[in-house]
């Protein structure tokens, strides 16, 4: 039963590997050319397993700002996470401490997304079977993320600009938000989170991201018991 | 040059920091029952989190300097109305298809 839940996360992430394929052959190729070793690209990678924050910390230190700027810059970046851990309680909150620990570690944004959007929709799973799931999404990309990292460090060639790699990022999180717009306080939040990052995107570390996604998620909230109420008065 | 020191410092605390941001809640509150009002709000954190993060990629773009790109638009508007209508994998096809048959055909 575990074993099906375990598979079915990981052939239900399966499309992100054409993203996460090129955006961490990128950061291989990136770290490479801002000078760092093997050892130290594969540490970074394995160590910290989030693209965003890898790129804006090297980013800021190749550009002599201080560790202490570069890691404030990069952990807000991944402040997001914090929301996903929050979200993930209710369906995995059960598991043993040492297990929540590995889930705490792999938590990357595609799986997070696959998950959490597979565990409201029926047929309901048991605790056991989400935490199976979770591990399937998680067991495809963040061993892909390691290897392609890998493969990009030892290729060193630029990837052509051609290409447009950077566009892949975008489009990942596009593709991610598409299937989690079910209702209609969904879709309201998501506009919401639309306006408010481009309203705030002058704050600085990031912390645009932060604000946008927190009105959205009060929106989306309110949205959702305003029309609760109507349906209640609809309906006496 | 990246100094060595700077690095090691900096991909420690960030991977000790990250994990703790992903240990938080997960971690801390394990089993605990959320309050309803909780609950609620975090059922939108995916579609709060997500459109916060990819907007302004897709209109302040890194590699064209932060200059709006008419191909980008229309390329991540095809993903989204794909990947609301087909599927995860047609959305990302959509979106990266059209953004590399719109720079050919205007070369």
């Amino acid at each position: 039963m575990n074993r099906r839940a375990f598979w079915r996360g990981y052939r239900d992430c399966a499309p992100f590997i054409l993203i996460v394929v090129p955006y961490s052959m990128l950061f291989g190729v990136v770290a490479r050319d801002a000078g760092l070793d093997l050892l130290q690209t594969m540490s970074m990678s394995v160590l910290v397993i989030a693209g965003a924050s890898q790129f804006t910390a090297l980013a800021l230190l190749k550009d002599q700002a201080p560790v202490f700027i570069a890691l404030m810059a990069a952990l807000a970046v991944n402040l997001r996470m914090a929301m996903y851990s929050a979200a993930l309680v209710p369906h995995l909150g059960h598991a043993r401490l040492g297990t929540r620990a590995l889930m705490a570690y792999l938590m990357v944004d595609q799986a997070f997304a696959v998950a959490v959007n597979r565990y409201e929709k029926p047929p309901a799973m048991t605790p056991s079977e989400k935490v199976a799931y979770y591990f399937g999404c998680m067991m495809l990309i963040c061993p892909a993320w390691y290897g392609f990292t890998l493969l990009g460090a030892l290729l060193g060639q630029a990837i052509p600009p051609e290409l447009s790699l950077d566009f892949a990022v975008p489009v990942c999180f596009i593709a991610l938000t598409a299937p989690l717009i079910r209702s209609l306080p969904h879709a309201i939040a998501a506009a919401v989170a639309t306006l408010a990052s481009l309203l705030f995107a002058g704050l600085p570390w990031s912390l645009g991201l932060f604000v946008a996604a927190f009105l959205a998620m009060v929106t989306g909230a309110q949205a959702e018991l305003f029309l609760r109420r109507r349906a209640r008065r609809a309906t006496p | 040059m990246i100094s060595d020191s700077a690095f090691w410092l900096l991909t420690v605390l960030l991977g000790i920091g990250t994990f703790l941001i992903r240990f938080s809640f997960l971690g801390f509150l394990g089993g605990r029952q959320l309050p309803e009002w909780m609950l609620l709000h975090l059922k939108y954190v995916g579609v709060a989190v997500f459109p916060a993060l990819f907007t302004p990629l897709v209109i302040w773009p890194e590699a064209t300097g932060g200059v709006t790109d008419p191909i980008r638009l229309i390329a991540a508007g095809a993903a989204f109305v794909i990947g609301l209508r087909v599927s995860v994998v047609w959305s990302i096809v959509a979106g990266m298809g059209t953004l590399y048959l719109l720079q050919y055909l205007t070369g």
